[in-house]
């Protein structure tokens, strides 16, 4: 079983000259929220020069357990050392001033300063007044060097790819001496690439001396850099292990509090030889007529077949969806719906003739935040029977609709149909757009990283919402960026490189190096 | 450490000392009253300053503001009120759906000379239908200063704010312009002559609000306007709130993006919002001047309507919510009428001015701070449910 590694009632000794094992301490932390206890009595221990992993589900407490630290949420019981010593950490720059620094998920730049005065506002060095940015840079540059952080100093934030902005975050915290560093769910944001640079940067940091606290549900990503990992279940501690002499399986089960299935079992597919999806040589040029975005892409998707358009971020498959669903014009080509030409069609035409889509963003497009859930459900189908009636919205209908649906796809929220989109978590509001689009039954849909940002459990639920989809007889495409979820969940894979199909394959028989370098462009094979 | 971490069953946590539970209604009346203290309060500073003796009787008659006259100042009140009502559901109504209406002063002044120039030209219209004609082209005539804007907006994607500034200047002068050049001038008072055939009947309100002087009956100016105003006004709000227009409008307002992806076409929204906004002003044009004798011209002056701008606080203050605007709506009317009895004291006009709008601006701005802050905590708070998805789960 798992083997307990903490010792809850280890009293740090507190000898002046030898620096205690524990860099920080977080001992019995408990935050209660109306209504909810976030954290209770929760224990993370960090030891100096660790990656120290807390794995838990959306929702778990995680965030809410490093907003403690962070100073952001003062704890109502339990209290936090640092090196042996207790610490009051009243407000983020408290947590700052004790070299406690916070990579957050979603990035805080400025976005049209450079990469260097991101990093250096705040602690700007000024002579009589004067910005001086020589020393900062010098100082940048050096930190880049030493960690092994490749950044621009000059490049603006708006100009960057996310993975450097990341680096410029990381560059942050290290330009204000940060000796914890955590990371709030790095990877969500990034490719796979990136993923594995961050965690080459992460192993680098730990070398050099610094403590890192990952927040994560990737559990691939624990096994690759982390040594321990604590595991937060509804606001309590179920434990810390060492990730070594654990196994996936046992964290994911851990975690969610029953075993889950990290490899779906399915059947082979039963594709119809009607194509629901039909794509001729359609083009996208951007808006400064450069190279097209979408290179002439041809393909069909049948009824009764999940097709992964797999490839890495940015090669053209948000300028493909939208075409396909007409958020905007192509070029050139056609599409084709069940032997229609939806080519011209506006986006509600192609709703009704039966395309649904989970989009890549759900606070983009998927949910209008500051409407409740029942008027979230309904934003495809507010103007058809029997959601109005003579202009008149009918709210028993959509009442009852919303609790349908609620209840079939598993959206759980405080203020049932009632509940603001904006306030309920990730997973939900994702569960809550994939419950829309597929509550109305259509026959080709089209769902772009469905699973981004979730947790194991959340992703599994999904895994198999898509698959009960594709043996009902819909067409499912399915754009991940995810080399894992491509091979487990398809039927077919097409890589998109640069705008074009260079590879048309079945699942059944890839593995993730061929598709690595087909999605690398290394390799090219015609589109069937 | 403190009791609640030891473990066992697990509290369903009730004292809640944060307080953000409170109902929607109940915390919006609340700030904007709050608003209203402290504008005050800064009225009240400036009264000290110009004139520190009479400074707490001034502060009085502003509060007391309509009262101070009687049944006659309440009608004042809601004659006063009825404009500003239309322009703050006006400027209202596009928050909501995420425009900012800059240009309801253009639109009242638009739609106030549509209503003139039809009163005094339609003559032979029956005199209990010219006022609801001459009402109705007020509306089309704001709804076409909404739509230029809105037009530019949707199509080109100017700035509404750019376009609508521009607009305020065109209506203005092209209406003091026609009203020189037509036959809608009194050129001794330099302004637009009375519309008395097309007057907005009183429909009895002139028995209820004066004020007996002896035998004199000192009768106030008001009439069915405000009566028309309170039924536009839930109008707004069931528009807003049970259809499905409004529906698609706040959903753009809120989210184009999210709007576009669901297939509501987003620059027909933007240009019925903007035409309905601007319909909303241009009746508040019509019902401010087709008023009976005694009642309010325009003033061929180069200023632009304040009841136009007044819309802009109307509408702040009332959350732009319709039903809330009623209440702004009469309440800045009621503190301008305490600002006109003001001049029982020995403050200067000018002083007077600037302490109504002092209050009526701050009241506004405080709002918008206080919004914000609700919003950063309500932020907060989601992102506690965000963090502790457990609220459905437990």
């Amino acid at each position: 079983m798992l083997r307990e590694v903490t010792a809850l009632d280890r009293v740090p000794e507190s000898i002046p000259e030898v620096m205690p094992e524990f860099v920080i301490e977080m001992l019995h932390i408990t935050k209660d929220f109306p209504g909810i206890r976030a954290n209770d009595d929760v224990t993370l221990q960090l030891r100096r020069g660790e990656i120290h992993a807390l794995l838990g589900e959306n929702g778990a407490g995680k965030s809410t357990l490093m907003s403690v630290l962070f100073g952001l949420y003062r704890p109502d019981g339990g209290r936090i050392l640092k090196n042996g010593k207790p610490v009051n950490i009243a407000n983020p720059n408290d947590a700052t001033a004790m070299g406690i620094g916070m990579v957050h998920q979603h990035f805080k730049l400025v976005h049209n300063f450079t990469v260097l005065e991101n990093i250096a506002l705040g602690v700007e060095t000024t002579r009589a007044g004067v910005l001086r940015m020589d020393k900062a840079r010098e100082q940048v540059v050096a930190l880049s060097r030493q960690y092994g952080l490749s950044i621009d100093p000059d490049a603006r934030i708006s100009d960057v790819t996310v993975g450097m902005q990341q680096r410029v975050e990381i560059l942050k915290m290290l330009y204000r001496d940060s000796e914890v560093l955590i990371f709030d769910e790095p990877t969500a944001v990034l490719t796979p690439q990136e993923i594995g640079e961050l965690l080459r940067i992460m192993k680098n940091l730990t070398a050099e001396g610094k403590s890192i606290l990952f927040i994560t549900h990737k559990l691939n990503e624990i096994k690759q850099v982390a040594e321990r990992c604590t595991v937060l279940r509804k606001g309590r501690c179920v434990g810390t292990v060492a990730v070594a002499d654990t196994s996936r399986e046992e964290l994911s089960e851990m975690m969610v509090g029953r075993k889950v299935e990290l490899v779906l079992t399915k059947q082979r597919a039963h594709p119809s030889e009607e194509a629901a999806l039909r794509v001729e040589r359609l083009s996208v040029r951007g808006r400064h007529q450069g190279k097209p975005l979408v290179n002439d892409v041809s393909f069909t998707v049948r009824r009764g077949e999940i097709v992964c358009v797999a490839g890495i971020d940015g090669n053209g498959q948000r300028e493909l969806v939208y075409a396909l669903t007409g958020l905007i014009a192509p070029d050139s080509g056609r599409v084709y719906l069940g032997g229609r030409d939806i080519t011209r069609a506006s986006v509600r035409e192609r709703n009704k003739a039966g395309i649904a889509h989970i989009p890549e963003d759900r606070h983009l497009h998927g949910l209008v935040l500051d409407y409740t859930l029942a008027e979230n459900l309904i934003l495809k189908g507010y103007y058809r029977h029997p959601f109005q009636r003579r202009g008149f919205l009918r709210f028993g209908p959509i009442r009852w609709h919303a609790e349908r649906l609620m209840r079939d796809f598993d959206v759980r929220a405080g203020q049932g149909v009632l509940t603001r989109a904006r306030s309920l978590s990730g997973g939900n509001q994702q569960k809550a757009i994939i419950a829309r689009e597929m509550g109305e039954e259509p026959d080709v849909l089209i769902a772009v990283q469905p699973t981004r940002g979730l947790d194991v459990g959340a992703i599994e639920y999904i895994h198999k919402r898509l698959l009960a989809a594709r043996d009902c007889g819909k067409a499912v495409l399915l754009i991940s960026l995810e080399l894992d979820e491509a091979l487990n969940v398809s039927d077919r894979i097409l890589v998109i490189y640069e705008g074009g199909i260079v590879a048309d394959l079945d699942a059944e028989g890839a593995t993730a190096q061929e598709l690595g370098l087909y999605m690398a462009g290394s390799r090219k094979k015609a589109a069937v | 450490m403190s009791g609640g971490a030891s473990g066992g069953a697990r509290p369903r946590i009730g004292g809640n000392k944060r307080g953000m539970r409170i109902g929607g209604g109940l915390t919006s009346a609340l700030s904007s009253v709050t608003a209203i203290l402290a504008g005050l309060m800064v009225g009240f500073l400036i009264l000290i300053i110009s004139n520190p003796r009479q400074a707490a009787v001034g502060l009085g008659i502003i509060a007391a503001g309509g009262f101070t006259g009687g049944m006659k100042g309440v009608g004042q009140v809601l004659y006063y009120a009825t404009p500003l009502i239309l322009t703050g559901l006006s400027v209202g109504f596009a928050f909501k759906t995420g425009l900012f209406n800059i240009g309801a002063p253009g639109q009242l002044i638009v739609g106030a000379f549509a209503g003139i120039w039809v009163a005094t030209n339609f003559t032979w219209i029956p005199q209990p239908v010219l006022w609801p004609v001459a009402l109705t082209a007020a509306m089309l005539a704001g709804a076409l200063w909404g739509a230029i804007p809105g037009l530019f907006k949707a199509l080109l994607n100017v700035h509404e704010v750019i376009a609508c500034i521009m607009c305020n200047y065109i209506g203005m002068h092209g209406v003091n312009y026609l009203i020189k050049n037509t036959n809608t001038y009194d050129s001794l008072k330099n302004q637009s002559i009375d519309v008395a055939q097309a007057a907005i009947p009183k429909m009895g309100l002139d028995k209820i609000f004066y004020t007996l002087k002896g035998r004199y009956v000192d009768a106030s100016s008001v009439n069915g306007g405000i009566i028309i105003a309170l039924v536009i006004a839930l109008l707004i709000y069931t528009l807003l709130n049970k259809t499905v227009l409004g529906y698609e409008l706040k959903a753009c307002g809120y989210n184009r993006n999210a709007s576009r992806y669901a297939g509501i076409k987003e620059k027909r929204s933007i240009f019925l919002s903007l035409i309905i906004a601007g319909a909303l002003a241009g009746i508040g044009g019509g019902l401010m001047y087709l008023a009976p004798v005694g009642g309010l011209h325009i003033n061929v002056v180069e200023t632009l309507s304040a009841q136009g701008f007044n819309g802009i606080p109307v509408a702040l203050l009332g959350l732009s919510n319709p039903i809330g605007i009623i209440f702004s709506g009469l309440f800045v009317a009621y503190i301008s009428q305490g600002g006109y009895y003001l001049q029982r004291l020995d403050y200067m006009p000018e002083i007077i001015d600037i302490i109504i709008a002092v209050i009526i601006y701050f009241s506004a701005f405080a709002l918008l701070v206080r919004d914000f802050i609700m919003s950063a905590v309500q932020r907060r708070d989601a992102k506690l449910l965000d963090a502790d998805r457990e609220a459905g789960e437990r």
